[in-house]
C-alpha cells in the first residue's frame, strides 16, 4: 500500500484507528520490508544528522561563487545581541534556515528534505523548538514521519524537483512538510495537518526556480527562510481552527499542474528570473572566465 | 511510491543531489566495476555536468566516489588532494554526446593492476544514477538492485547455466539484459537480483565455461 493521496492516509487512519505518523511508519515497513525498529532507528539517524549539521555550523565557509556563506552566523549574532523584530523563535528559525542552506551550498553534510536545495526548511522549524522546549526526540521523530508522508504524497501526485516543477515543488513541498510536522508536534488533528500542508503549499504556488549561474546558492539559501516562516504561519492558522478552503489533495494537484505549465526558463535552467538579471549574468560571466 | 528516506534524505554533502550526491555514486559504481584501486581516470563531462558541474562540485564528487568515499563524507570537497595522496591521476574534459541524459559522464579508468574500464553513466535526480554503457556496450542499470555483470563469449546455453545456478541458490532475478558487440563476440549480461549473491555462488559462476569476467555490485544499504 503506497501513500498516493492525503485522503488515502485519512481513510486508513479512520479504518484502523491509528495516527497519521503510524500509517506512514507502517507503509515504510511494508515498502522496504524492514522492521519497526529499523525504520524508527533510520529516522532517528536522519534527525541526528540534521542536528549535527546545525551544531557544527560555524559560518566560515564560502560557496563556489563566493556569494553564499556567513549569513547564518550573522543572524545568530544579531539575535544574541539585539531585540529582533519577529521575536526570538522567529530569529532562531531564520538563522537555522540560513545555516543549513549555506551548509549545502558550501559542500557541508546536510539532509535533503525533500531536496538538497530545500534542506533548511524542516530543521529551521524543528531545531529551535527542540532546543527551547526540550521536546523528547521521539516526538520529533513522529513529526518527521508526518512530514515524510506529506512529501511522499506530493512526490507521487505532483513533483519535488525544481527541474520539473520549479521552486514551489522544492521549497513549497518542504514548507508543507514542515507545517504538517509542526501541527503534529503541537498535538493537532489529522485534518489540521492536512489544512496546514495545504495552506503552506498554496502560499508558495507559482514560485519559480531561477538560480544565479545555475548554482544552488542565490536565491535558494534565503528561500529556505520563507519556506520555514510560511510553515509556521500555516501551522498556527491550522491549529487556530482555520481551514484551507481548497482540499489538500486538490492543492497538491494544482501545484503539479502549475509546475508542468511553468516555462522551461523557470525550471532550474538559469534562463529566467534572477538568473538573467544584469547581476545574475555578471556572476555567470565571471565564473566562466575564472572558474576557480 | 518513493521511499520516505528519499523524501527525508539522503544524508549527503551538498549542494545538489543530482550533481553532487549522484556524482559520488557514479564514481563509487565505477570503482566497484573496475574492481581495482584506480590509478588513472580520464573523465568526460556532458551537458549540465559540463555546464555547472564545477559549481556543484561534480568534479570533486566524481573523484571522491572513485576513491571510495560515500555521498555523506565530509572529505568530498578535498578529494583532489586525496587523489594526489592516493596516486590517482585524473583529467577532466568536456564532451558533447548525442542523445545522452544532461547529467552524463564518461570515465576511462585504469586500475593499479592494469585493468581497464570505460563507463558511461548519468545522474537521473535525487541521487539516483544509471549506468548506460560499459566498454561501449549499452547496459542500463541503476544500482538499486544487487547487480551481477558477466562478460562472456556469446555462446549458446550460457544464459541457461547462469540462471540455473542463481535459481538453485534461491536468488530471484528482478531484471535481466543481454547485450553483445556482435554475433559470437564479447557479450555482457546484466542481472539485477532481489537477494544478495554470496561469494560462493559468484565463485561457481566464475567457473562456468565462456566467462571472461564477473563483476558484482552489492546494493548500498544505509
Amino acid at each position: 500500500m503506497a501513500l498516493d493521496s492525503m485522503q488515502e492516509i485519512f481513510d486508513r487512519m479512520h479504518s484502523s484507528g491509528k495516527p497519521f505518523w503510524q500509517i506512514v511508519l507502517e507503509t515504510d515497513m511494508e515498502e522496504r520490508e524492514v522492521s519497526r525498529a529499523d525504520s524508527w532507528e533510520r529516522m532517528r539517524y536522519t534527525w541526528r544528522k540534521m542536528v549535527e549539521a546545525s551544531d557544527s555550523y560555524t559560518g566560515e565557509r564560502r560557496s563556489h561563487s563566493g556569494l553564499v556563506g556567513g549569513d547564518g552566523k550573522r543572524m545568530r549574532d544579531y539575535l544574541a545581541t539585539k531585540d529582533t523584530v519577529g521575536g526570538a523563535f522567529f530569529a532562531e528559525m531564520i538563522a537555522e534556515a540560513l545555516a543549513m542552506g549555506e551548509s549545502n551550498a558550501c559542500m557541508r553534510r546536510i539532509v535533503a528534505a525533500p531536496t538538497a536545495g530545500a534542506c533548511g526548511v524542516m530543521p529551521a522549524v524543528l531545531i529551535p523548538l527542540y532546543r527551547r522546549e526540550h521536546i523528547p526526540e521521539d516526538d520529533i521523530l513522529r513529526a518527521l514521519y508526518v512530514a515524510s508522508g506529506i512529501g511522499a504524497v506530493v512526490a507521487y501526485k505532483a513533483s519535488i524537483s525544481g527541474a520539473s516543477g520549479g521552486c514551489q515543488a522544492e521549497i513549497g513541498t518542504a514548507s508543507a512538510m514542515a507545517a504538517g510536522a509542526l501541527v503534529e508536534l503541537r498535538g493537532g488533528t489529522a485534518e489540521q495537518i492536512g489544512h496546514a500542508a495545504a495552506m503552506a503549499l498554496k502560499n508558495l504556488l507559482g514560485l519559480i526556480c531561477d538560480p544565479v549561474a545555475g548554482l544552488v546558492e542565490v536565491p535558494c539559501v534565503k528561500r529556505n527562510v520563507i519556506g520555514a516562516a510560511n510553515a509556521v504561519c500555516a501551522a498556527d492558522m491550522a491549529l487556530a481552527g482555520i481551514v484551507s478552503r481548497v482540499p489538500v489533495d486538490q492543492v497538491i494537484e494544482a501545484m503539479g499542474d502549475v509546475g508542468r505549465r511553468l516555462p522551461i526558463e523557470f525550471r532550474e535552467t538559469a534562463l529566467g528570473g534572477l538568473a538573467v538579471t544584469p547581476f545574475g549574468r555578471q556572476i555567470k560571466e565571471k565564473l566562466r572566465e575564472n572558474p576557480e | 511510491m518513493l521511499d520516505i528516506f528519499d523524501i527525508l534524505g539522503p544524508v549527503m554533502v551538498g549542494p545538489s543531489s543530482s550533481h553532487t550526491a549522484g556524482a559520488v555514486r557514479i564514481g563509487n559504481m565505477a570503482r566497484v566495476l573496475l574492481g581495482s584501486e584506480p590509478a588513472t581516470a580520464e573523465i568526460y563531462l556532458h551537458g549540465s555536468f559540463a555546464e555547472t558541474g564545477r559549481g556543484h562540485g561534480t568534479d570533486r564528487a566524481l573523484i571522491a566516489g572513485l576513491l571510495g568515499l560515500r555521498q555523506d563524507d565530509m572529505e568530498i570537497p578535498n578529494s583532489f588532494q586525496l587523489a594526489m595522496a592516493n596516486g590517482l591521476e585524473f583529467h577532466f574534459h568536456v564532451i558533447q554526446l548525442r542523445e545522452a541524459h544532461p547529467n552524463t559522464v564518461i570515465m576511462e579508468l585504469t586500475g593499479r593492476d592494469g585493468r581497464r574500464l570505460k563507463l558511461q553513466a548519468c545522474s537521473t535526480g535525487g541521487g539516483r544514477i544509471r549506468v548506460d554503457r560499459l566498454d561501449d556496450i549499452p547496459v542500463g542499470f541503476s544500482g538499486e538492485h544487487h547487480t551481477l555483470i558477466i562478460y562472456n563469449q556469446d555462446e549458446y546455453g550460457f544464459v541457461g547455466e547462469v540462471t540455473t545456478t542463481l535459481s538453485a541458490a534461491r536468488v530471484n532475478i528482478a531484471n535481466m539484459r543481454l547485450r553483445r558487440q556482435g554475433k559470437g563476440a564479447l557479450a555482457i549480461m546484466v542481472i539485477e537480483t532481489d537477494q544478495p549473491i554470496s561469494p560462493f555462488i559468484l565463485q561457481l559462476l566464475q567457473e562456468l565455461h565462456g566467462i571472461q569476467r564477473i563483476v558484482y555490485y552489492q546494493r548500498e544499504d544505509e
